[in-house]
């Protein structure tokens, strides 16, 4: 009856398998929540799908960009900005569960201590996988097209599920810093905006001023859009003299994600610790 | 009706049953020792009781035998482990239900267990049969599958103690178990843990009710101001503190000379007059007839509105162990604010 208690030594290999199968409890929690929670999802479904119908619909008429429709270049903007917004979902989750009481029940079992980020991770993963498919299927239905072979749209893919996972380990650290979960939106709201609209994600950066187009071509939201748009065929509407990271999306957009991962990853898990820590 | 008793006869023989021995450990939250310079020595299959006020540092001694806070000083085992050392060994080998329930109010109380038993790496349909087993234990069988959020505290109370035996503990720690329930519930409460403890589980508890303490506890430890200031069981405890009180309210100052002295004769230590509340206070032997008490007090001609019996507190025991009034003031969130800001 009580062979299951785990023995004491066993092994790397036991302790990933531990590991790993700790992750998905806890990730099969989060996505439990959902079914209580459905307005959990709004981020992951409705907002995006907002996103797409508003810009094309409303603003789409009066933006004009060279080298094709502007739903062909709304989308790779629209793509990054809703990902960017997959910084709120793990931010709030782990920011309630730091104020209440489950974090001290989590960490009084023999469950691995990594489980509880690498669960929110997985399941806030498989949330911005689903706003990645609604906002395609519903960019295809506008209008929006694919025009790159095969390899190009899938390294196009590619780029955006590791910018959704950098994004998502930048929430982990703002639900850790977090005082309460309501902190958490207002905070990433003053920091989204800005962040998502001074760049290429939306107009063309060559009709912004002087100083604000500076700002929009050296802020990563722009390389990684650029990027994505590169990869996916459409128009990337560039001014005639960009700046480095713009010449070279691809390269920039990479950078810029593996920088954040490097800063925001070690912060992360010292902040884990110190938050745990009695 | 036995699965519990069985399981744990069962883990005794996985584990060699080993108590929880601490030397010396106190815990610093800034400039304030929550905790300070405490011992323990609770055998396998034996229970401590920790009684005190809130802030007396109970909390603060259950967080650092559950490796919840590291102790700023002394050491402490755990079944044997040291819990800073060997943390992950002692986490598989305990039980724990917090004064605050640690439950998931967004799931239901079946979808809680089976999850703390999936944590405790029970195989799944071992997690499965344990929730159920557990759910039936402990009440919450009609409700296993509602929210736990709907929950009322009692109900979180016990889904809280039921995730805590998930993993079969021989080691089992309970922060103020009873707190929230009703008569029933604690009554019920305590057959259980009576029958766990019969079965060879180690049990630390903490309580602010000297009773609760008498009824479960081998070894009662008083705590004040993050320090002992007694230990022993419970009937040298209550041999030094006296059982029964029985408490006289007058109804004018000048009678307090008088009643305190006619109380007298029936007294088994120290007498206590609260002035402002027109109330003498004595511990009587045990036996001792309320009717005669009456006679005694009319024949000496004191007005009294009120006389009645009542069992031992835990202010008497500070009144016994340390002669002055037990000093309250701190609340329970002062102790857990400062946890929460020495994080």
């Amino acid at each position: 009856m009580s062979a299951h208690r785990q023995p004491d030594a066993i092994g790397l290999a036991g302790r990933l398998r531990w590991q790993v199968s700790d992750s998905l409890v806890l990730a099969r929690r989060n996505v439990a929540h959902v079914r209580q929670i459905p307005e959990k999802l709004i981020d992951a479904t409705i907002q995006p799908l907002m996103f797409v119908l508003l810009f094309a619909y409303v603003f789409g008429g009066a933006i004009h960009v060279a080298g094709g429709g502007y739903r062909e270049y709304l989308l790779g903007g629209i793509l990054v900005q809703t990902l960017t917004f997959g910084i709120i979902g793990p931010a709030t989750s782990i920011a309630t569960d730091l104020t209440e009481g489950i974090v001290d029940r989590f960490r009084s079992l023999p469950m691995s201590r990594s489980a509880f980020l690498l669960g929110h991770l997985i399941s806030d993963l498989a949330a911005a996988m689903l706003a990645l498919a609604i906002m395609i299927v519903s960019g295809l239905i506008v209008g929006w097209r694919l025009h790159g072979d095969i390899p190009h749209t899938l390294a196009g893919l590619a780029l955006l599920v590791l910018f959704a996972f950098a994004m998502l380990w930048v929430g982990m650290l703002l639900g850790l810093l977090a005082r309460t979960p309501d902190a958490v939106t207002g905070v990433a709201f003053v920091v989204i905006f800005p962040l998502t609209f001074i760049a290429n994600t939306f107009v063309p950066v060559g009709g912004l001023p002087a100083g604000l187009r500076d700002v929009a071509e050296y802020n990563p939201m722009s390389a990684v859009a650029a990027a994505v748009r590169t990869l996916f065929g459409n128009p990337t509407a560039l001014p005639a003299d960009p700046a480095w990271p713009l010449r070279h999306p691809v390269l920039s957009a990479l950078c810029w994600c593996a920088i954040a991962l490097a800063i925001v990853v070690p912060l992360t898990i010292r902040r884990y610790r110190a938050r745990t820590t009695g | 009706m036995n699965v519990l008793t069985d399981a744990n006869a069962a883990s005794r023989v996985a584990s060699p049953p080993q108590g929880v021995v601490a030397e010396g450990i106190g815990k610093r939250y800034g400039e304030k020792w929550a905790l300070r310079d405490v011992d323990l020595d609770v055998p396998a299959g034996t229970v401590l009781g920790l009684l005190g006020h809130n802030g007396a540092g109970k909390t603060t001694a259950i967080r650092i035998l559950t490796t919840l806070a590291v102790p700023s000083a002394g050491s402490a085992r755990v079944a044997g482990l040291d819990v800073v050392a060997d943390a992950a060994g002692v986490r598989r080998r305990i039980g724990m239900a917090g004064q605050y329930a640690t439950v998931d109010g967004l799931l239901s109380a079946r979808r809680n267990l089976e999850m703390v038993g999936r944590l405790y790496h029970l195989p799944r349909r071992q997690a499965r049969e344990r929730a159920e087993e557990l759910l039936a234990r402990l009440g919450l069988a009609d409700v296993a599958d509602g929210l736990v959020r709907t929950f009322s505290g009692g109900m979180r109370r016990r889904l809280d103690l039921a995730a805590s035996l998930m993993g079969e503990p021989p080691v089992l720690f309970l922060d103020e178990p009873t707190t929230g329930l009703d008569p029933q519930g604690r009554n019920d409460l305590w057959a259980l843990l009576r029958e766990l403890v019969d079965a060879g589980t180690t049990l630390v508890l903490t309580t602010q009710y000297l009773e609760e303490a008498d009824r479960l506890a081998d070894t009662i430890m008083v705590l004040d101001r993050g320090r002992t200031v007694a230990t022993g069981p419970p009937a040298e405890l209550k041999a030094r503190v006296g059982g029964e009180r029985i408490a006289v309210t007058l109804a004018a100052e000048d009678g307090l000379v008088s009643a305190s002295s006619a109380l007298e004769a029936f007294a088994d230590g120290k007498s206590s007059v609260e002035r402002d509340l027109l109330r003498v206070t004595v511990p009587v032997r045990t036996g001792t007839r309320l009717i005669e008490v009456v006679r005694a007090l009319d024949g000496a001609g004191v007005e009294a509105l009120d006389v009645h019996r009542r069992e031992a507190t835990l202010d008497d025991v500070f009144l016994a162990v340390t002669g002055v009034e037990a000093v309250r003031g701190q609340s329970d969130a002062d102790e857990s604010d400062a946890e929460v800001a020495g994080r």
